[in-house]
């Protein structure tokens, strides 16, 4: 009972930022058209810059509260400078080729932000561990949980439900449905699709920024966890259906659980649980658990 | 033909290069084998990212041949690493056949993950750290030192060779051509008759045995074998190689696989710790303004 609720919260933890990524990766899939394989440089550059605003705000002395709206300020910054200048200065480019063919592209992007990463942050490792402890311990039964990964969830339900309230309440969340619709016909109302365009890739963008930037704290930031989440998050979309909300978020509860699950009960298939969940689900659900069929074109 | 004599030629011209320089053709040439495999599912209009996969098991396999069964012969290792990934991924080729696009790539790429995960943590094949082979022998015969960069630098680029005009044969045949019509117009292709499934599984098995044959000839120039092999960004490079061939020629796989190697180990003593971005940058340039491939620089699309 003890181990299960154990591997409950581990998962669920888990199971938060991934899917605060996975969102960014859907997201973008879903208006765009483009499976970003870039998308865990950008989480890493969140963590990465996440980590030089919180040591920068330790060392000017300010309280440790400080470091939440650092993490905050190291995502957006990261979504609003490389956002802009890859979707307008590279992909624009490539819009309306063959979707593998863009996968490549990002996959060229991905090397070369991993390149620049390393060139800014040097291979060190880097730790943040101020916000970590910022939530205190909770103690349930007779185990003891870090605050901050309950702080992480609950993190991961109010991005779901902005971005949810974003594409579906709004005027501009409209915009973005009726360009994910069609943006030919989208286009010929009169919609401006290429901004449309660079807002979903900036938010896409920003959430992955995020999702690095809040898990800085429980990782070493070093080169090579880009490679580690770029996959479990396809992993996800793929499980939950790609261009999916709800997808992202059952996707990422399965993988999250999962892998927790594999951790506790047999660690040596930690790596590898993740896919073969992902192969079942797509053995029966071609198009993931989420994706309406679609009409077959001549 | 031209493909013969340009194997003939290659082969006679090892034995006036430097020894960076067999070497580096080597591992073009037996990588080319992989890319090779994906060209075949090119043509069919997926693309398999987890391609590191057969290269893997092609590798493993040779590499246990030649430590565990005491099978030493450079020319039964290849053709046992072919075997090998050959049977080991015919039983996923009936599954796979199904899926197309972004999905056969995200599938494969998941097996590939899969069997990284197992090498990783079978202490049996050396864990993490892979393990170190012994040099081959060929046909019998014991190589020295001097002459074994030279003996897999030709066996490699006649294997090279020989896979090239099979191909050519398979892509100029009934089912090759099929194939193409797959990647035009599935249901047409079942309404004239054709079995779609079939052709693509057959395609995923053959593509499986390019790739062991690659693997294990690499094994065997490397002299080492880790679980890298299998890891998604090798798979990667070989997509890279079949897009920047282009689908239409055999021998533009085998150039792209070279021109990336001369890319790749330039940039790496040039500028060591930022090649990767210098290989990024290539493929960029060469996806915006290559469109088709190398292989289009002399192959001109039919109009139809």
């Amino acid at each position: 009972m003890q181990t299960l609720f154990t591997i409950l919260i581990d998962g669920l933890s888990y199971a938060a930022w991934l899917f605060i990524v996975a969102l960014g990766l859907t997201l973008v899939f879903g208006v765009l058209k483009i499976l970003n394989m870039a998308h865990g440089s950008f989480y890493a550059l969140g963590a990465y810059a996440a980590a030089s605003f919180v040591s920068w705000g330790a060392s000017m002395k300010m309280a440790p509260a400080f470091s939440i709206v650092a993490m905050l300020l190291a995502a957006v910054a990261v979504a609003a400078i490389l956002a802009p200048l890859t979707e307008r200065g590279l992909m624009r480019f490539f819009y309306g080729r063959d979707e593998v063919l863009l996968v490549l592209v990002t996959y060229a992007l991905f090397l070369i932000l991993e390149d620049v990463t390393k060139l800014i942050w040097g291979a060190n490792p880097y730790y943040v561990s101020e916000p970590y402890s910022l939530f205190g311990n909770i103690d349930i039964g007779s185990q003891t949980y870090v605050g901050y990964d309950f702080a992480l969830v609950a993190l991961a339900v109010i991005v779901g439900l902005a971005v949810w309230w974003g594409l579906n309440r709004t005027r501009h969340g409209k915009i973005v449905l009726a360009v994910i619709h069609s943006a030919e016909v989208a286009a010929s109302m009169g919609i401006n699709v290429s901004r449309v365009y660079m807002l979903a890739f900036t938010v896409g963008i920003f959430l992955a920024g995020i999702g690095g930037a809040f898990t800085a704290p429980m990782i070493s930031v070093q080169p090579g966890v880009s490679v580690g989440v770029i996959i479990i998050s396809f992993a996800v979309v793929i499980i939950g259906g790609l261009g999916s909300i709800e997808g992202a978020a059952i996707g990422a509860l399965i993988v999250g659980l999962a892998r927790s699950l594999a951790v506790h009960m047999a660690p040596v298939a930690e790596l590898f649980s993740i896919y073969i969940v992902m192969a079942l689900v797509l053995m029966f659900r071609p198009e993931g658990l989420f994706q309406r069929i679609q009409a077959r074109k001549i | 033909m031209i493909g013969m004599l340009f194997t003939v030629v290659l082969v006679l011209a090892g034995l006036l290069m430097p020894k960076w320089l067999t070497f580096l053709v080597t591992m073009a040439a037996a990588q080319g084998l992989v890319s090779l495999g994906i060209l075949l599912l090119m043509r069919g209009g997926v693309v398999s990212f987890g391609q590191g996969m057969v290269f893997a098991l092609g590798g493993y396999a040779a590499a246990l041949g030649y430590s565990r069964l005491g099978l030493t012969d450079a020319l039964g290792l290849t053709l046992l690493g072919g075997v090998t990934a050959m049977l080991v991924a015919a039983p996923f080729a009936p599954m796979l056949a199904r899926y197309r696009g972004i999905f056969f790539a995200m599938l494969t790429l998941a097996l590939s993950m899969v069997i990284y995960g197992l090498l990783m943590k079978i202490e049996l094949m050396g864990g993490s750290d892979g393990f170190n082979i012994g040099r081959p022998t060929l046909l019998g015969q014991t190589l020295s030192d001097a002459r074994v960069g030279y003996v897999m630098y030709s066996l490699t680029i006649v294997t090279a060779g020989v896979m090239a005009l099979l191909s050519r044969v398979y892509f100029d045949s009934t089912r090759g051509l099929l194939t193409v019509a797959v990647r035009d117009n599935e249901l047409r292709v079942e309404y004239l008759g054709g079995s779609v499934r079939q052709a693509m599984m057959i395609n995923f098995i053959l593509a499986a045995f390019a790739g062991g044959m690659g693997g294990a000839l690499v094994v065997m120039s490397l002299g080492h074998i880790d679980p890298n092999f299998s890891y998604w960004t090798t798979s990667g490079e070989f997509v890279f190689v079949a897009i920047l061939a282009g689908w239409q020629s055999v021998l533009a796989v085998f150039l792209a696989s070279t021109v990336l190697e001369v890319v790749r180990s330039f940039s790496s003593s040039y500028f060591p710790n930022t090649w990767q971005l210098a290989l990024g940058l290539f493929l960029l340039f060469v996806i915006r303004f290559l469109t088709r491939g190398i292989g289009s620089l002399w192959i001109k699309e039919n109009r139809r």
